[in-house]
């Protein structure tokens, strides 16, 4: 403002350009009072909400000292749990990669009758609470359930063991890869494919050489959101994992346990992880729109 | 290139449906080795459909395809050796423009498949014939419109394929790049010799590049002729009016004569059916001259110049407004009265 009038007064010449900016600044900003309420509501509501929670588990963690928080994280229940939720997190992004790029190529490259149900399908664990999701495999699975006799029998343990924890994590992180295909690989549509079949190449030439590059981008940022919500699953994994100590206990499921007993230190030591997990996620995710974008531009012409 | 008998291609009596629209309503085809055809017609003719199922890359619903006599439709896109150029490219936008045009030699099966130095030997050679091998390390996204085209082109070439299709090959690309690449497209044919079918709705293209042309609407083919065939002697009321620019009167033949309005105009009506038809002329066909001459009269409405040529906007006596094309040896002025005379013109039923 101060800077316009000062132009105007030593340059009468652009006097008329220096109105028309204000009255075009003026119809794109509300008066700076106005301004600075909204401003400081968002800040206030971000710390509030965001900065401060992260803080405070971090303070948590390391409120007796560094040694503490690496004893708590040295306990043998805590490896167990970091080492049984990093196992979970291989096998579920593992099946989610080669069934979302399954779905996504079948989805976007060809049409079929009853198209518009499968992504509705894919889509449903995404709209169940993942206490349900949980539930329908005790259902299955458990010992009064549709299989539960024949498991028996056959002395195969899936409830309250690595199978069904990672059953529950996969059908529960289902979604991802295929949801962040299934737009890039419509937007780029078929032809990139014709052209190299015409050229001679085979089907799976053809992927390898020309689609999966082409998709590249999509696929780690499907892996990536699909890995941290792997990771920090807990209602799903709850209902089917049995809170057997040192088995079937996940990072989340340790935390809640150590909190209920009162032992804060090793429980926000082990969230402190999943914290940082979070922060490493977003950095990579920044990183990866970038690239999606870039990927975009280059095919926009 | 090696010498080679260029290939035939012939459809028979294709039919093709999208769910309820009929894109090839029984198509026959026959191309001539070494022939560069054009298939022109507006959107919708069906004409990129039989392109897309010559090449393998659409199935018919009914009829017959065959490429050097051989059934192509037991074939996959993959065994026809057949290059296609897409209207947008479509190159890998991942690959250099080397890799690009590699593509189709690193994909070939192992046993007949050129060694390294045999691939940038062939790239290398491809990209001197499209003028383009400074640009070999680019990436698509980085090439003008004109230069993906070319670099397209090279690509489909490199496999050495029996014929060659064009969708639309200029149809993204700005008037005077696309004025280039046809003079450059009829060259390289005249080159490489390859047969090839291009699609395009530009009759100018279609004209300036094809050595013959097949006009295509609705999913029929309307007539197959050299351009200057289809220009001087188009075979239906649709033929005309697309190709060239066309006047249209609306016309009734009967007793031997033709009458626009209630006026008898002084037009032979030898041979043509009775009833409701429509007159059409090229508008440089319209002979001016003094009143009373000629089979039409009417005033001008206003002139502007275009070159060599005067285009007039004439209201003819019987109230319809005509546009027509005429030497500037005789300046026209708004307000004259002139008469016209027809001295080609085809007059269509219905």
């Amino acid at each position: 403002m101060t800077m316009q009038i000062a132009d105007s007064v030593s340059l009468p010449a652009s006097d008329a350009k220096a109105h028309a900016a204000a009255a075009r600044d003026n119809l794109r900003t509300e008066p700076r009072a106005v301004r600075i309420v909204i401003i400081a509501l968002a800040v206030i509501f971000l710390t509030v909400f965001v900065v401060l929670p992260l803080v405070v588990v971090f303070a948590q963690a390391l409120s007796r000292g560094i040694l503490a928080y690496f004893a708590a994280l040295a306990e043998p229940e805590a490896l167990a749990a970091i080492k049984l939720t990093l196992i979970v997190a291989a096998i579920s992004v593992g099946l989610n990669l080669v069934f979302g790029l399954v779905a996504a190529w079948a989805i976007a490259k060809f049409d079929f009758p009853g198209k518009t149900f499968l992504i509705t399908l894919i889509d449903l664990p995404f709209s169940v609470s993942p206490v349900i999701s949980g539930l329908v495999f005790v259902l299955l699975f458990g010992a009064q359930g549709y299989f539960g006799t024949w498991l028996r029998d056959h002395d195969i343990q899936i409830l309250f063991a690595v199978p069904g924890i990672a059953l529950a994590t996969t059908f529960v992180t289902f979604p991802f890869v295929a949801r962040a295909l299934i737009p890039l690989m419509q937007e780029q549509g078929t032809q990139e494919e014709e052209a190299a079949i015409s050229l001679g190449a085979s089907g799976l030439q053809t992927f390898f050489r020309v689609t999966l590059p082409n998709i590249k981008w999509g696929v780690l940022y499907g892996v990536l959101l699909c890995n941290a919500r792997a990771m920090g699953e807990f209602g799903a994994v709850s209902v089917v994992s049995g809170h057997i100590r040192g088995e079937t206990n996940t990072m989340p499921l340790l935390v809640e346990i150590l909190y209920d007993e009162y032992q804060f230190v090793a429980a926000f030591a082990i969230a402190s992880l999943l914290a940082m997990l979070a922060l490493i996620t977003l950095i990579a995710k920044t990183v990866l729109e970038r690239h999606l974008d870039e990927g975009q531009d280059a095919g926009d012409h | 290139m090696k010498d080679k008998t260029p290939v035939t291609i012939e459809v028979r009596n294709l039919v093709k449906t999208f769910g309820s629209f009929k894109a090839l309503d029984g198509v026959d085809l026959k191309v001539d080795g070494g022939e560069l055809v054009a298939l022109l017609g507006p959107s919708g003719s069906g004409k990129t459909t039989l392109l897309r199922i010559v090449a393998g890359l659409d199935w018919p619903d009914s009829g017959e395809v065959f490429i050097n006599g051989e059934d192509a439709l037991a074939q996959g896109a993959r065994e026809r050796h057949v290059g296609f150029v897409f209207q947008h490219y479509a190159l890998f936008r991942h690959m250099t423009v080397f890799e690009n045009v590699a593509f189709g030699l690193r994909v070939q099966p192992r046993a007949v498949r050129k060694d390294e130095a045999g691939i940038r030997a062939r790239v290398k050679e491809l990209l001197d014939l499209v003028q383009l091998d400074w640009l070999s390390d680019r990436y698509p996204s980085q090439l003008s419109g004109g230069q993906r085209q070319r670099i397209a082109l090279a690509r489909a070439l490199a496999i050495e394929p029996r014929i060659l299709l064009l969708d639309e090959p200029f149809g993204a690309l700005d008037a005077k790049v696309r004025k280039e690449l046809r003079k450059w497209l009829r060259s390289l044919h005249h080159e490489i010799n390859v047969t090839s079918i291009f699609v395009t709705h530009d009759q100018e293209e279609a004209l300036e590049v094809a050595n013959r042309v097949v006009v295509m609407d609705k999913g029929r083919i309307e007539q197959i002729g050299s351009p200057d065939d289809v220009y001087d002697n188009p075979a239906t009321a649709f033929v005309h009016g697309f190709i060239g620019e066309s006047i249209v009167l609306p016309v009734e033949v009967a007793n031997g004569a033709v009458r626009l309005g209630d006026r008898p105009l002084d037009l032979a009506a030898g041979g043509l059916a009775p009833g409701a038809s429509r007159m059409f002329v090229r508008r440089h066909d319209m002979l001016v001259g003094p009143p009373g001459s000629g089979a039409f009269e009417g005033a001008v409405r206003h002139v502007r110049n275009f070159g060599p040529v005067q285009r007039a906007e004439v209201a003819l006596s019987g109230g319809e407004t005509i546009e027509i094309d005429a030497p500037r040896d005789r300046e026209l002025r708004a307000g004259d009265t002139i008469g016209l005379d027809p001295r080609r013109y085809r007059i269509f039923a219905g």
